[in-house]
């Protein structure tokens, strides 16, 4: 007995040192050389592996950050300017800082404002229903409220509101990767500029229906009639296709389109004072009695 | 009885073939019809009227937008007066031609009398140009142009049409009392086809669960004397309307992935199109109406109609006397492969071919528990498919396994989603996939042809 156990023991050690000996050589022989670059970026990087760079994950875009010639069309959205300046550091390249994004959700059907048309008992899926038809209510543009955007994220920056059925965004979570934007099926979620203080204006509402369709389907759509448009002294404001779209990079946070918009399509978020629809109009109208007044006296 | 079957997979659902005994009649003229310039498989057609134009019925109104698309013609004769986008049955906006309905004066040249013409023309070239322009499509369900199926690429050559007639789908009927009161009409429309393809032998493929069209369809070949057309009596089995298992039922050849049947020699057509395809030739009649059921346990009033095409769906259902309160859903088609209605507003299309009211207790669906993995699924599968394993692949989004694993052939007929004790929405997850993978295949496809070019 004790014989045996001997032996299996030396058997065994043996076996041990010698494949160790082998493991030791294959490792010296065959040693990939990597740069230890791409071990430092992947440490500064967030790690959320989220993909929201356009990479598999953080390691992919670490790999492809120190092969790039500079950091143009490498950047991490997650970790925002500061991650980027550390990368930055590392590799000794240049980077330009980017306003930093949040998702918005351009839906504002609420429950009360679209009426049901349907009802939908299939597998709650966002993607298979919108293959089988055009949701729920009147309107073949909305939320379809199934949640698919909310199941995307990985941060948890999105949970659907059981009174409005459409979902919201935490802004302090959304780290703006644009998962939710790819899981949407019916193109929604945009990733805009968070804005000054986090202050934006933004039209909510993808209806590209003729107005009266959409005002019949929903209360709060935008019905396309350029109202905005005229008031907005930036040139901001753009309609294509029945709908308004405020560029992020020309509005001034003024507010004048959100007072003046008949269906309240338009939002602004994270202004201090709430909107007073009132003197804007007043505002609104002096300049324009100011501007005849100066035509006239031409 | 019969044994004639496909080969792998299939259920059999409880047939409700309950408005088999009505007589079809011919629906009343609704007073505004949606003519949609989609509704084939292919690019949509392009408009040939403007509004205001006076129409005739018959008269030619959209024509093909591309190769693989139909010409549309009027079903009603009136004023047209939008041509707009209008919400489809799914609620989507589709563009639609609206004509407000005047009389009904035929265009000219349209033969309206019953007699029965049986000297099929000579020209094969000619026959499937006047196909071509009665926009005769498939009406089986796909809706695929008549005259693309009857134009084989070179070096393909057709063996056998088989004209389907298994309406396996529970429910509809509307097959059945075509082939029980035109079936004069619908063996010479087969006799043309076999014509047109050189002169190839014509099965009518038809269910035992329909003993009388069987027996029907006999004496009137009989009668007519046309060689080389024959009845075959089929197992009771669903899908067996669908193109691909019929083939293997009839020819005992498969189809393979991704090909058309006319690679195996064979083209399927549709009791509908038979008939459509008659009064094309011999009589000069464009696709104008179909016949529909109208049925449902729910539903008193069940019917088989001839309905003109574009006819909103809420005048059919109010000229049968409204929904009924217990129906929660509205079907266009058969309870297996048909979809709900979600806009009763929408206007039928030359491929609808039943509306269908169900209650809630027919509809409902149990809670969906695990996967256990018993492969009923796979049993049930008449594609060969493994519906448990793609639709796990589907919710974990990996593209590259679902085409390996063929989810490309999946022919939506919702077998998986009967035979599942555990309730899980097999098609619902799978048919997206499909739709992502197909996109996918599409893509290669065009970025390699590109390539190709730029070289």
């Amino acid at each position: 007995m004790l014989k045996i156990i001997i032996w299996t023991i030396a058997v065994v050690t043996v076996l041990g040192l010698v494949l160790a000996l082998v493991l030791f050589l294959v490792a010296k022989r065959f040693k990939v050389e990597e740069d230890p670059r791409i071990d430092e970026v992947e440490k500064a990087m967030p790690g959320a592996n989220c993909g929201g760079c356009g990479f598999a994950g953080c390691r992919a875009f670490a790999e492809a950050a120190v092969k790039a010639p500079n950091l143009d069309n490498n950047y991490c959205p997650v970790g925002g300017n500061e991650t980027m300046a550390k990368v930055a550091a590392i590799l000794g390249y240049e980077v330009k800082e980017k306003a930093p994004m949040v998702a918005v959700v351009r839906c504002n059907g609420t429950c009360e404002a679209r009426p049901r048309t349907n009802n939908y008992d299939g597998f709650a899926s966002c993607k298979v229903k919108a293959a089988l038809y055009s949701g729920d209510t009147g309107c073949s543009y909305g939320c379809l409220g199934c949640g698919d955007c909310v199941n995307a994220c990985q941060f948890g920056a999105l949970s659907m509101d059981p009174e409005t059925g459409l979902p919201v965004v935490d802004q302090e979570k959304c780290t703006a990767c644009g998962a939710c934007v790819k899981a949407c099926p019916k193109h929604i979620i945009e990733v805009r500029p968070k804005g000054p203080r986090g202050m934006r204006e933004f039209v909510s509402c993808v209806n590209r229906d003729k107005g009266p369709v959409a005002k019949k389907a929903c209360a709060n759509a935008c019905i396309g009639c350029g109202i905005c448009a005229k008031t907005c002294t930036h040139e901001a404001i753009v309609i294509e296709g029945n709908v308004a779209y405020i560029d992020p990079a020309k509005c001034k946070l003024c507010r004048e389109c959100e007072a003046m918009c008949p269906t309240g399509a338009i939002h602004g978020v994270n202004f201090p004072k709430p909107l007073d629809k009132e003197a804007i109009k007043e505002r609104i109208k002096a300049r324009q009695q100011k501007a005849k007044e100066e035509k006239k006296d031409e | 009885m019969s044994k004639n079957t496909f080969s792998i997979g299939g259920v059999h659902p409880h047939d409700s073939k309950i408005s088999r005994g009505c007589a079809i009649e011919q629906l009343p003229l609704a007073p505004t019809v949606y003519l949609q310039l989609s509704q084939h498989i292919g690019a949509p057609a392009k408009p040939i009227v403007a509004v205001g134009d006076k129409v005739k019925v018959g008269q030619p109104i959209a024509e093909p937008g591309g190769f693989v698309s139909a010409f549309i013609h009027s079903s009603v004769s009136g004023t047209v007066k939008s041509i707009a986008p209008r919400p489809d049955l799914a609620g989507i906006p589709q563009m639609c031609i609206e004509i407000a309905v005047e009389g009904d004066e035929w265009a000219p040249g349209i033969d309206l009398s019953d007699t029965l013409v049986t000297a099929i023309p000579e020209d094969n070239k000619a026959i499937v140009e006047k196909i071509r322009l009665a926009g005769v499509v498939g009406l089986g369900g796909a809706t695929f142009p008549t005259h693309v199926k009857l134009s084989p690429p070179p070096g393909s050559k057709c063996e056998m049409i088989i004209i389907n007639g298994c309406e396996c789908e529970p429910y509809l009927t509307s097959d059945f009392r075509v082939l029980m009161e035109k079936g004069e009409q619908v063996v010479v429309g087969a006799a043309i086809l076999s014509q047109v393809m050189g002169g190839v032998p014509c099965t009518i493929a038809i269910e035992v669960n329909k003993p009388e069209a069987i027996a029907h369809m006999e004496e009137v070949i009989g009668k007519l004397g046309y060689k080389g057309i024959s009845v075959m009596p089929m197992k009771m089995r669903y899908p067996q309307g669908s193109e691909k298992q019929l083939i293997d039922a009839v020819m005992h050849r498969q189809v393979g992935s991704g090909a058309l049947p006319i690679s195996v020699g064979a083209v399927v057509q549709n009791v509908g199109t038979a008939l459509a395809v008659y009064d094309a030739v011999q009589k000069n009649k464009p696709l104008v109406d179909n016949t529909l059921s109208v049925t449902g346990e729910c539903f008193p009033r069940q019917a088989n109609l001839l309905v003109r095409v574009g006819t909103p769906i809420k005048y059919i259902i109010d000229y049968l006397g409204g929904v009924p309160e217990d129906a929660v859903k509205v079907i266009s088609g058969g309870p297996m492969m048909g979809k709900a209605i979600a806009n009763l507003e929408a206007s039928t299309l030359k491929g609808t071919s039943a509306i269908l009211f169900l209650t809630a207790k027919q509809t409902l669906r149990a809670p969906e528990s695990g996967c256990i993995r018993c492969g009923k699924c796979a049993d049930a599968c008449p594609m060969g498919l493994e519906p448990f394993l793609l639709q796990r692949l589907a919710r974990a989004n990996d593209m590259e396994a679902l085409e390996q694993n063929a989810a490309q052939d999946c022919i939506e007929c919702g077998c998986c989603l009967y035979s599942c004790p555990a309730h899980i929405p097999l098609l619902d997850i799978i048919r997206q996939a499909k739709g992502a993978v197909l996109g996918a295949i599409r893509a290669r496809a065009a970025a390699a042809k590109a390539a190709a070019e730029a070289k």
